[in-house]
């Protein structure tokens, strides 16, 4: 039978030759993930069980990162409570803050996540890792305490749509601004419990920060998970990072698809999604005049070397406006190291930016730079829900890195090009 | 089971950030979540609610993270069920492995009105507004989940299974 890469995957983990959308299944788990605020949860379920021990110390990733360095008691004892699991259980994948970083920057790039993996994550955006040609999705913390315990977790198989990009990149588009387009047009529940398969010219051509900032968005349409096929990109990417062996799959051509969408990048322009819904996304052309207060660039859709340098061009010899607040975090310690190294600190510290440890922190509204009642921010981040940062009638907008580092010069929503031809 | 309460409604898109904003995800005493239900929803909502009483909710509920605090929030809060048009499909889950029970039912998320008194048969989907006089189904729970439920919840589950 023809099968999507995502049945392929979800059958060699079930030990079947096949599965179909709308089956049942009880699949092994390649990497389980948790980070400090639905891990301790699951820390806790574990030990209500009566569980005395892992399914396996190198299959499970403890990732303290939203409230870290930590915002206040309460949240240092969060940490804690995975501190002393990752210490008794000699968890292999658990980082100590200086060497942790946003749960899917770090994985991916410590070669933790690999092509062909089943990865389960009490974390929404874990379907990020679809990049690398991985089935990964998020799950509650019971799931997660389920699957260290036995290795296992239920799924649903899920029906795919596919989604085919043609053409060129318009200046100053990314990876972002597609899966903001896409969210824009098909809404925030147009894949529910579906899985969304990313192809075409456009995909094949697109770097893996790109890539990786695509499909953590597909949580943001409703989908269980979003991925692409593996190919040289992959390869090259993985490669120097894997400690263990990988598999590629692909779909095959006949695979069955619910919906299979084309779009024309040519007019797709960068993208700006509006208060409160991912969904509400406009044209960089059609924002019309919008005064910031802040402007966050960072998080596991936007904090990765790509994103950092496309800012860094658009800052360099220029100042943030007055009375704008400019955060950049770096995802990980490993890009914040290279961004100092190539020199991009300087940039950010010479236009006035704050450069944060790697951190959540505002993504979620958690802490380093919380919105007052009234506020408006740009974020490359990936959710603008009410709240979502910080006072209920505080705004989100969000954008890719270019039209943020743009807006935090000209204090006001603004497109890459008028900062760059003055 | 039999479930028996006055509805609260809600609008499409409802997220976990309405329903538990992550201000105050420091903590996981389902009493304290409780205490914040829906609170950027609607603020006074934990002080007009009765124990027993029902969610009914547009499209896509429980939209946005995997958290579990919102199912916490909502059950600890002592709302017996959610109906809604669909569910987000991480909240649909956390739901049944935590035994929150939720049902999916489009005709009785448009017609079911705000403060009317609902009845609701578990084992048969079915809904019944006794102010409006009407009776919906829902959608039949899937036999696994059935499991899931009937064990009381996916950690008894897999105790069971081990
Ligand atoms: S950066 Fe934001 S979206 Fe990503 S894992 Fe952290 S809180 Fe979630």
């Amino acid at each position: 039978m023809a099968m999507t890469i995502t049945e392929k995957i979800l059958a060699a983990h079930t030990g079947r030759d096949e599965v179909s959308p709308g089956e049942l299944i009880q699949a092994d788990v390649d990497i389980a993930l948790g980070n400090d605020i639905t891990a301790p949860i699951a820390i806790n379920e574990f030990r209500k069980a009566g569980a005395k021990k892992v399914f396996d110390r190198d299959k499970i990733a403890l990732i303290p990162d939203h409230f870290t360095p930590n915002k206040d008691i309460k949240s240092a004892e969060h940490s804690k409570v995975l501190r002393d699991f990752a210490r008794e259980h000699r968890i292999t994948n658990y980082f100590e803050d200086g060497e942790v970083g946003v749960e899917h920057a770090l994985l991916p790039e410590q070669g933790i996540v690999l092509p062909g993996d089943l990865i389960i994550g009490a974390d929404s955006h874990t379907c990020t890792y679809g990049a690398l040609g991985a089935f990964s999705t998020g799950v509650g913390s019971t799931d997660l305490a389920a699957a260290m315990i036995t290795g296992k977790a239920w799924f649903k198989v899920p029906e795919t749509i596919k989604f085919i990009f043609s053409g060129k990149l318009n200046k100053w588009v990314s990876g972002k601004d597609l899966i903001l387009f896409t969210i824009g047009k098909i809404g925030v529940d147009g894949a529910l419990y579906r899985s969304m398969e990313f192809s075409g010219e456009t995909i094949e051509n697109l770097s893996m920060e790109s890539r990786l900032a695509l499909c953590n968005m597909a949580i943001e349409a409703g989908a269980k998970n979003g991925i692409i096929v593996p190919d040289d990109v992959t390869r090259a990417y993985v490669e120097k990072r894997a400690k263990r062996p990988f598999k590629f799959y692909k779909s095959d051509e006949d695979a069955g698809y619910t919906d299979i969408i084309e779009f024309d990048t040519k007019t797709i322009e960068p993208q700006v999604a509006f208060p409160h819904l991912p969904e509400n996304t406009r044209n960089i052309s059609d924002v019309g005049d919008i005064s910031i207060d802040q402007v966050v660039i960072g998080s596991c859709t936007n904090g990765r070397m790509e994103d950092l340098r496309v800012a860094a061009g658009i800052l360099k010899g220029n100042k943030v406006a007055p009375y704008v607040r400019l955060i950049i975090i770096p995802a990980t310690p490993a890009i914040y190291r290279a961004a100092m190294e190539e020199g991009l600190f300087k940039i950010f510290l010479d236009s006035k930016a704050i450069i944060s440890p790697p951190t959540c922190g505002p993504c979620l509204g958690g802490h380093m730079g919380i919105l007052a009642a009234g506020e408006r921010a740009v974020s490359t981040t990936n959710r603008n829900f009410v709240g979502r940062m910080g006072h209920p009638e505080s705004e989100v907008y969000l954008s890719n890195p270019a039209v943020a580092a743009a807006s935090a010069v000209k204090g006001r929503i603004a497109s890459p090009e008028e900062v760059m031809t003055r | 089971m039999l479930l028996k309460g006055r509805t609260w409604r809600f609008g499409d898109d409802i997220d976990t950030d309405a329903i538990i904003p992550a201000r105050y995800l420091n903590t996981t005493d389902p009493e304290e979540l409780a205490g914040h239900c829906m609170e950027d929803a609607d603020r006074d909502f934990v002080k007009k609610i009765n124990s027993g009483d029902i969610i009914v909710a547009g499209k896509n509920f429980g939209c946005g993270s995997s958290r579990e605090h919102a199912p916490i929030a909502i059950k600890a809060a002592g709302i017996s069920c959610v109906i809604a048009k669909s569910f987000a499909r991480i909240f649909f889950r956390n739901s049944f492995n935590m035994g929150l029970p939720i049902l999916e039912c489009a005709e009785a998320s448009e017609e079911i009105k705000e403060g009317d008194e609902v009845e609701i048969d578990l084992g048969k989907g079915e809904i019944r507004d006794l102010t409006g006089g009407k009776t919906f189904f829902a959608r039949p729970v899937p036999p696994f989940m059935q499991s899931l439920v009937e064990a009381g919840g996916l950690m008894e589950w897999v105790k069971r299974a081990r």
